[in-house]
């Protein structure tokens, strides 16, 4: 799960934002979404497609909400990730069900295909990226999952020169997106199994250096000791800390 | 049954128990108990607070700084109540201290003409509010959680809070109150969501009520 950035956010001294409201952040409103594919991984995760109900199409790094109603008109929201190009007329999550999560147990154990959910977005325009500009994305676990749609994207405009992808996870079963990183080229760590020839461990900063030698900016997403973790080894290899755009998330359910 | 939202109840979803005191909780929002979810949008700064200073400037009739050690010698001032994040959890009888904002601008004095203010942090997030929103004993300048200092990850040494209004509202790490005669979107409020957040009217998104 993915949930967006947001309590007090931070943007780095001078971080220009993403423009005016209505320039490329349009508003958004609720709509609802037929769930059009279901699919089960491992214990904890469940990747959905949904087919929304008018959904104009954002950009790679953004993020959807999720609403569920109760018969007593009782709800709960949360918002995830995207992981489906913008150019999909599908929209795709991947859900990591946490203990006791409200929304994403419901998602995993209980939605199947035909159920209509309530559906917002894309919404977010900080942890995005358009090709502009040359990047790194370092992603943790299901904090990986901006990060392939921004790959899926790039691979679509030919860009993919400019994105230099980093996912861990800790076996590549339970790493979300796996094998579409590693056939696309990124750069894949496993920190407790080992990957052909690599020993299981986090990155390392050399691992990461010339992935970083030209970046204009770089994006992290995952768990807040993931994210903390990044952060910290994106420094050691020279990258600037306000060229570093952070999502990260806590068990919110 | 289709409810006032136009929306149809999702098949088999019951949600989690509605125990405890609803009635405190605004719409689309959970009590997340004795966890304090953190969220920010880019890397954590260490602030020393000896180099620290809080300003109030823009459209004031004297523009006024604190040092760390001024800004604890103004009055104190405590809040007693609740938080409400807009990823949907709120946080029940928090206390917080430090100053209130009305201080603040008791010196500064804004002018006739202010409406607005634009909080900046030491990172460069801004946001902005409603200059009502930030007086009449609505908003203050704080140091301490719970009688201990302010944790970075929350926001220490220092940050605005604007408790009745979303949590993206009370800017982590603030250092200048910028008053203003307009509106002016601040970091968030760039990138989708709404210019007051009033978690009552579940002001999230731009394009909310």
């Amino acid at each position: 799960m993915s949930t967006s950035g947001l309590e007090t956010g931070s943007p780095g001294a001078g971080s220009p934002g993403a423009g005016s409201p209505g320039a490329g952040i349009p508003e958004t409103s609720w709509t609802t979404a037929v769930v059009a594919e279901v699919e089960r991984i491992e214990d904890r995760l469940v990747r959905l497609r949904l087919d929304p109900e008018g959904w104009t199409p954002g950009l790679p790094g953004q993020h959807a909400i999720v609403r569920l109603r109760a018969e007593d008109g009782y709800t709960a929201q949360r918002s995830y990730s995207i992981a489906s190009d913008p150019d999909d007329p599908l929209v795709e999550l991947m859900v990591e069900c946490l203990p006791g999560g409200e929304v994403s147990g419901f998602l995993h154990d209980e939605v199947r295909l035909g159920d209509v959910l309530e559906l917002r977005g894309p919404i977010g325009g900080w942890f995005t990226w358009t090709g502009d500009v040359t990047a790194v994305a370092v992603g943790g676990g299901t904090g990986v999952v901006p990060l392939v749609a921004m790959q899926r994207y790039a691979a679509r405009l030919g860009l993919g020169h400019r994105l230099h992808v980093v996912a861990v996870g800790r076996t590549l079963a339970e790493l979300p997106y796996s094998h579409e990183f590693l056939e696309a080229g990124a750069f894949v760590a496993t920190t407790r199994e080992n990957l052909g020839s690599r020993v299981a461990a986090p990155p390392y900063p050399a691992e990461l250096e010339s992935l970083v030698a030209d970046v204009e900016r770089a994006y992290v997403c995952g768990s807040v000791g993931f994210a903390s973790y990044a952060t910290r080894l994106l420094g050691e290899v020279g990258v600037r800390t306000d060229l570093v755009r952070v999502e990260q998330f806590g068990a919110t359910g | 049954m289709t409810s006032v939202s136009g929306f149809r109840p999702t098949r088999g979803f019951t949600g989690r128990p509605r125990r405890g005191r609803p009635d405190r909780l605004p719409p689309g929002q959970y009590d997340t108990g004795s966890d304090w979810p953190t969220l920010t949008a880019e890397v954590t700064p260490h602030l020393v607070p000896e180099k620290w200073t809080m300003t109030v400037d823009g459209l004031v009739e004297t523009s006024t700084s604190w040092t760390w050690r001024e800004i604890h010698a103004l009055p104190g001032s405590t809040y007693f109540g609740d938080i409400h994040c807009v990823t949907t959890w709120s946080k029940l009888d928090t206390t917080f201290a430090g100053v209130s904002v009305d201080t603040l601008l008791a010196a500064a004095q804004p002018r006739s003409e202010a409406a607005y203010v634009l909080a900046h942090s030491t990172t460069g997030y801004t946001t902005n509010l409603p200059l009502d929103d930030v007086t009449g004993g609505r908003a203050w300048v704080v140091w301490e959680y719970d009688g201990r200092p302010l944790p970075i990850e929350h926001g220490g040494p220092v940050r605005l809070l604007v408790p009745h209004l979303y949590f993206w509202k009370s800017a982590k790490w603030v250092t200048r109150l910028e008053v203003m005669a307009r509106d002016r979107p601040g970091f968030w409020e760039q990138n989708g969501y709404h210019d007051r957040g009033d978690p009552w009217l579940e002001q999230r998104y731009q394009g909310d009520p």
